[in-house]
């Protein structure tokens, strides 16, 4: 059984979609987060693969590209240190709270 | 030629080895037999580099080619003379058994 990220070759019926994505602005910021993220030397694209690989299947597969990009982010970050869980999960409480959700 | 210094023409088999870490081989190639088409050159390793490593030795890239009716069998619609091309690390890669 291929691991959830390894698609190839899956059968499947769904046509395929050639729409062009529209980006939203959060996911300009994440994907300018791993530019600067890489330049700085702080990560690479191996890492950043490898992260989104290790999420859990059933959040792999309800996660969009860029959700799977910022799991990744945010498990890079934890695992080298630069940031902690509860300062992450400080912030996004803080978020919730200030967008009224 | 050893287990490593592929060449365009040389028939090879790709490991089936059952690995933890990330690794850039898809799985409906593993087991699979092709040649090489190409060499791209060596690059850093993704194995290493994804697990804190310094991505050294580098491994030499191969774009092997596969014809589509071995990859996938009766299930493969398409013509019998279609090839897949897939871009593999040497050390994925191993002869082929004549």
């Amino acid at each position: 059984m291929p691991a959830v990220h390894d698609r190839g070759g899956l059968p499947t019926d769904q046509p395929i979609d050639r729409s062009d994505h529209q980006w939203e602005d959060w996911e300009h910021v994440t994907n300018a987060l791993v530019g600067v993220l890489r330049r700085r030397d702080l990560i690479n694209v191996d890492e950043l693969r490898r992260g989104i690989e290790a999420m859990a299947p059933d959040e792999y597969e309800s996660s969009s590209y860029y959700e799977r990009w910022s799991a990744s982010i945010e498990t890079l970050l934890v695992e080298k240190g630069v940031l902690t869980e509860a300062e992450i999960d400080a912030v996004a409480a803080k978020l919730d709270s200030e967008w009224g959700r | 030629m050893g287990a490593l210094g592929f060449r365009a023409g040389d028939p090879v088999t790709v490991r089936a080895t059952e690995v933890d870490h990330h690794h850039r081989t898809p799985w409906f190639v593993k087991g699979k037999s092709g040649k090489v088409r190409r060499v791209h050159g060596a690059f850093f390793n993704p194995e290493s580099r994804a697990h804190g490593g310094d991505g050294l030795p580098k491994r030499r890239l191969c774009q092997v080619e596969f014809q589509q009716r071995d990859i996938w069998g009766a299930r493969y619609r398409g013509n019998s003379d279609d090839v897949l091309l897939v871009d593999l690390f040497e050390h994925w890669l191993e002869p082929a058994k004549p």
